[in-house]
């Protein structure tokens, strides 16, 4: 191809320059974009939903091992997790706003702060996974479970499941699955920013145009939900047993 | 353009009650209150993620067709929930349960 331009319509002939020339206007491309985001986040939807609905039926059935499994988690840390998480979603949207306002160097800082959040949560996610492998809670061969400084009332309650170590596993199997994949998620989230922080750097976005970081954002805040579903589910089933 | 351009004050007061809204969940779940500890648990957690669709997410700002697009994927979601639960709940109550069979 010749790398002459083409002649330009008449109505193309000022407009932005992220404006992709399949759009006729910057709100049709922020909707198309919106729009595309959200079919992908109803397959995310669909696709954590599957674990929840897994993680249902199985409590239904072992309702006293998934209780006695969940005290074994550390709420504390979960807790902490939990606000940590819906503090990365305020500087996500944080970074937006820096944006609309066209102040770049604050779409720098909240983006960096939103990894820097990210990034916490998935460190004490770690120290959480190390206590569970040292612990024997993994499922797999090593596997063990019994009930830690157990109440009369927590004796009661494992005794009516006589298969108490085999459901168990089943709890931690979905305990590790379901905060497997949201972490995998966030790690994923967490390269996105890295690659937003050097565009933004680079002075790519402004009011008129920041798609990428409104999109990112819809996946971060959905990864937020999710988490704020799988907190109460898997850490404070049990808190009232313990 | 037409973007709506919510105040930094709005976003801090939604973060303010996601972080109430989650000691809320925490508090609930000491007390033994049967069936309605999960109850109340969802129902915390669904207000705190409306809360984050709405003005986190921007629906609360979004055109019908986004709108419209992120019910359907609840809406699903329902569906999915609804008919496994049917069949799990009511196995064995019309015929005799044979495992194998």
């Amino acid at each position: 191809m010749a790398s002459e331009p083409l002649a330009e319509p008449q109505s193309h002939a000022a407009h932005h320059p992220a404006l992709a020339h399949q759009f006729d206007s910057m709100d049709q491309q922020k909707e198309s974009s919106t729009l595309g985001m959200w079919v992908f986040l109803v397959t995310e939807i669909m696709f954590f939903g599957v674990l929840f609905l897994t993680y249902s039926i199985y409590r239904t059935q072992y309702p006293e091992a998934f209780l006695l499994a969940s005290n074994s988690l550390n709420v504390l840390l979960g807790g902490i997790n939990t606000a940590v998480l819906i503090g990365s979603s305020l500087t996500m949207v944080l970074a937006i706003w820096a944006a609309q306002v066209n102040w770049r160097k604050g779409i720098v800082i909240f983006l960096l702060a939103t990894m820097g959040l990210g990034t916490t949560f998935l460190v004490i996610k770690g120290f959480e996974y190390h206590d569970k492998f040292v612990e024997h809670h993994v499922p797999g061969p090593t596997f063990h479970f019994e009930v830690e400084h157990p109440s009369h009332h927590l004796q009661t309650l494992a005794a009516k499941d006589p298969q108490l170590e085999k459901h168990a596993s089943i709890y931690f199997s979905l305990y590790f699955i379901m905060t497997g994949i949201h972490a995998l998620h966030m790690i994923i989230g967490i390269g996105i920013l890295a690659v937003l922080v050097v565009l933004s750097w680079k002075g790519k976005y402004d009011a008129a145009y920041h798609n990428p970081l409104e999109m990112t954002g819809l996946y971060w805040h959905f990864v937020d939900i999710v988490w704020i579903f799988l907190f109460p589910l898997l850490y404070l089933l049990g808190a009232h047993a313990r | 353009m037409a973007e709506h351009v919510t105040s930094r004050k709005v976003y801090f007061l939604v973060f303010a009650a996601l972080m109430v809204l989650t000691v809320a969940t925490w508090l609930v779940a000491q007390i033994d209150l049967g069936w309605a500890n999960d109850v109340v648990a969802l129902g915390i957690a669904v207000t705190k993620a409306t809360l984050v669709l709405l003005f986190f997410m921007h629906v609360r700002h979004s055109t019908r067709m986004t709108v419209l697009t992120a019910v359907s994927g609840f809406f699903w979601l329902a569906i999915l929930f609804g008919l496994t639960i049917a069949d799990y709940a009511s196995r064995g109550q019309i015929l005799p349960f044979v495992p194998g069979k």
